[in-house]
């Protein structure tokens, strides 16, 4: 099943300066794809957005979308619609203007308003002020205000990060489905791996302006393809030398343990048990190793106790 | 590589305009002025050295007067309730809708020796002359303090409303008492206020032309003393003076300047102001209240007077306290013949083409010095900005000299005797004041808004009328407003530069005063008054 990819980007590149560069990456994105670019700040997530919507130019490299290269196209004729982080929306128009304000002059351009607005359910807020509405209101305005003129591709930058954590989870479970419903081609940016597993099809991760690795979540999360990827996303044991021979590694490369792959049992790794944190379903156990090395163990809130010596062993491990 | 983008070309461009504006002209006079024999005479001359003297002088005591008034009536309209407190507040900033001229005119006919004030006390002791003559460095300071007192009055509430309450209440926790709050913790935060008044209340006196010109006699300041050397023919003396004016204004901002230390209030702009406490005891409440409305019908006289006095027709009021007729003659021809309005008109598109052109030129300045960040975003700024730091009469020449030689390969035209030097020093005047405004409001316009019209399909011209104006149009405003309020009222670029054909209202409220048409020159000033206070609320509305 491969599917022709919709959204190609090839060799792309943005030179800063001498010593700062992003690029050159490779990404093709299938329609109707939404894929999360994840990675510190810094790392270069933000420019290759701003590349996508056309924000800066490319100093080499192209972007094309359906075989048509859009790599020189400015952002007004570009067609990609944009959420922006803390929204842009115009302070001066209400809501209803906000949404109109890409559509094109005609007929149907207020039944498409509404529609854009039922989509993110805000049917009604048309003569809304835009500072009347609180943050999660003003985010799915922006929404909307990008989907209304049926963009080619909706780019989305770091759209929850505004909003306060209560709000977060359910709001991303809503932009999924609308997202979804519209079956648009997505890229968004995020520094939360949560974020990025939640909601994209597959996460490429960037680091210091290079893109580390991409692929499902779950594929980079059991198969990380370095050190970076393994520690970034998700928590992540690194052990080396005497105690990755004691977790069944052969002591040449860095072995990388998930907490919860790692038990208390009668043999294996030994240490001290130096702290827990008990999380009501589970909890983490802090542990000291011979070589004062710390780890963590995810298990069963009553496994073992604060100044125990226990022995650990993996269940699976990640060997770089 | 270094790709010259076409931005840094631009702001080349606008650079160099600037330049030829706001630095050529200086540059000129101060190369001719290095002239000997006018440097001889002017430092040989006693006269040169008392006006230069009575400049600074002036302008410190004037400073002075405005603080001593001004401070008091924010602390007291910004602490204290009373009936009335709102009405008064504003009312009280009255005087800034005065066009100097306007407003010294308004003092002439108040408070003049044939003005209401000294014939009522004239009739009512008998006496053979008037009481007193409005005369000399004490009339000009009246004027002064009387118009300029508004500039501390709007700093300090301006620095008193972002003061936080809890700083306040955390001195007094830490066992201040009021006194010690007042001088270790308001008088500090408020500095920043207070020096920015200041500088503001020296300039404009340094750079006061109508008070000194209307009521100075033999007292001459450097303002009026360079006028009478050019008026006299003596155009290198001229040059000096001008240079020794603009020395003078360049010294005083950068000592003022040192004053002010950091702009700490900027990283405290987040407090809640206090409340204003209400007076309690009925008695001092009902004397707060008389104060501020007797004083504020002390502010509003000049205004009265002004149109009474535009209510008098020609030869109609000669030794009555009050005048017998009134009626609207004046005001008949003022609009009925095509010589009176002239001088309106001329005004008017003056202003207007010298505001639209410096608003152009503070959008292309904003755009290329906070958008693109260009190369020469900081020379461009202090471009902008410094006309504000010389007095207009220091431009005036400069204009006058540069532009009355043609040398197109020096960039000097004849444009003194056309229609276009009068807009061009207007224009001058106008820059900091739409630079200002227009800057500070592209600053805090978030890029992200242009950018999202872009993603929506919005091209340059559709982004900067749909998006970038309406968002900048309160700064916008604010500064036209004010720029086209000052070329309209000018007189001190006005009466250097004018010619017949072209001369502007204030030109022509100086000719009226000298043929004693004094209603004609009233009704111009009412008229004057009124649409600078249209156009100063239009400009103030969010």
């Amino acid at each position: 099943m491969t599917t022709a990819p919709f959204l190609q980007i090839q060799a792309i590149e943005k030179r800063w300066s001498h010593d700062v560069t992003v690029g050159p990456i490779t990404l093709d994105i299938a329609r109707g794809e939404i894929l999360a670019l994840l990675g510190p700040s810094g790392s270069g997530k933000t420019t290759m957005l701003r590349l996508l919507a056309g924000f800066e130019t490319a100093d080499g490299g192209r972007i094309s979308v359906a075989n048509e290269d859009v790599t020189r196209v400015p952002p007004a004729r570009r067609r990609f619609g944009m959420v922006f982080q803390h929204y842009a929306l115009f302070p001066h128009l209400d809501v209803g203007e906000n949404v109109a304000f890409g559509l094109p002059k005609s007929p149907d351009r207020d039944a498409k308003i509404t529609a854009a607005l039922g989509l993110v359910d805000l049917a009604g807020f048309e003569p809304r002020k835009v500072h009347e509405l609180s943050g999660g209101q003003q985010q799915r305005v922006a929404l909307a205000r990008a989907l209304a003129p049926e963009p080619r591709v909706l780019l989305l930058d770091e759209p929850l990060s505004n909003l306060d954590p209560a709000l977060r989870e359910r709001t991303r479970h809503e932009l999924r489905e609308v997202i979804q419903r519209v079956g648009i081609t997505t890229v968004f940016v995020t520094h939360e791996q949560d974020e990025a597993f939640d909601l994209g099809d597959r996460v490429a991760v960037l680091n210091q302006g290079r893109l580390e690795q991409v692929g499902a979540p779950d594929a980079l999360y059991e198969h990380p393809a370095n050190l970076f990827v393994a520690t970034f996303v998700g928590r992540a044991n690194v052990f080396r030398g005497n105690a990755a021979r004691a977790l069944g590694g052969n002591g040449t490369g860095v072995l990388v343990v998930r907490p919860e792959r790692l038990r208390f049992s009668e043999a294996g790794l030994p240490g001290v048990v130096r702290e827990r944190r008990y999380l009501g379903a589970a909890a983490f156990f802090l542990i000291e190793g011979d070589d004062h090395q710390h780890f963590e163990v995810l298990a069963e809130p009553d496994a073992a106790r604060v100044g125990a010596r226990v022995y650990v062993e993996a269940t699976r491990v990640i060997a770089l | 590589m270094i790709r010259l983008r076409r931005s840094e070309l631009a702001a080349a461009a606008l650079t160099l305009i600037l330049a030829w504006m706001v630095i050529y002209p200086i540059g000129v006079v101060a190369v001719d002025a290095a002239d000997t024999t006018a440097l001889g005479a002017f430092l040989t001359r006693p006269g040169e050295w008392a006006a230069l003297w009575a400049s600074v002088w002036i302008s410190l005591v004037s400073v002075v007067l405005a603080a001593a008034i001004g401070i008091p009536l924010a602390f007291l309209f910004e602490w204290f309730d009373f009936p009335g407190r709102k009405t008064l507040g504003s009312l009280i900033a009255l005087p800034v809708v005065l066009p100097p001229l306007v407003g010294v005119i308004a003092f002439l006919f108040l408070y003049g020796e044939s003005g209401f004030i000294a014939r009522a006390i004239q009739a009512a002791l008998h006496l053979e002359n008037a009481p007193w003559r409005l005369q000399g460095a004490a009339a000009i300071l009246l004027v002064h303090a009387y118009s300029m007192y508004v500039y501390f009055y709007l700093f300090t509430r301006a620095g008193l409303a972002k003061l936080d309450v809890s700083m306040l209440e955390a001195a007094q926790a830490l066992g201040a008492d009021r006194r010690a709050t007042l001088w270790r913790v308001i008088v500090p935060l408020l500095r920043p206020s207070l020096v920015g008044a200041a500088m503001l209340t020296f300039m404009t006196a340094l750079g006061s032309f109508s008070a000194p010109y209307i009521f100075g006699g033999g007292f001459r300041v450097m303002t009026t003393q360079i006028v009478a050397t050019k008026l006299n023919g003596d155009l290198p003396l001229a040059m000096v003076e001008t240079v020794a004016l603009a020395i003078v204004a360049v010294a005083g901002l950068l000592i003022l300047r040192r004053t002010e230390g950091d702009d700490i209030l900027v990283a405290l702009g987040k407090g809640i102001a206090p409340r204003p406490r209400p007076i309690r005891r009925a008695s001092v409440r009902w004397l707060a209240a008389t104060l501020g409305w007797g004083l504020a019908v002390l502010l509003l006289l000049p205004h009265l007077t002004l149109a009474l006095v535009s209510l008098v027709p020609y030869g109609a009021w000669t030794t009555e306290i009050l005048p017998p007729v009134l009626n609207l003659a004046n005001y008949r021809r003022l609009f009925s013949e095509a010589e009176r309005l002239r001088p309106m008109l001329n005004s008017l598109w003056m202003a207007a083409a010298s505001t639209a052109v410096a608003v152009a030129l503070a959008l292309a300045a904003g755009w290329l010095v906070v958008r693109r960040r260009v190369v020469l975003r900081r020379a461009i700024e202090g471009l902008l900005a410094l006309p504000w730091a010389l007095p207009g009469t220091v431009f005036a020449i400069a204009l006058a000299i540069t532009f009355s030689v043609h040398a197109p390969l020096q960039l000097r035209f004849v444009l003194v005797g056309t229609a276009a030097i009068l807009p061009l020093a207007y224009l001058v005047r106008a820059l900091p004041l739409t630079g200002r405004g227009i800057l500070a409001a592209y600053r805090q316009l978030d890029p992200s808004l242009e950018e999202a019209a872009a993603s929506l399909g919005a091209g340059r011209w559709r982004t900067l009328t749909r998006v970038t104006l309406p968002q900048l149009r309160p700064g916008l405003a604010a500064g036209a407003s004010l720029a086209f309020v000052a070329a309209l009222g000018d007189i001190v670029a006005s009466i250097v530069l004018y010619t017949y054909e072209t001369r502007p209202v204030s030109i022509e409220i100086l000719s009226s005063l000298r043929l004693a048409e004094t209603g004609v020159a009233a009704a111009f000033g009412v008229v004057l008054m009124l649409v600078s206070a249209v156009v100063l609320g239009v400009g103030a509305r969010r």
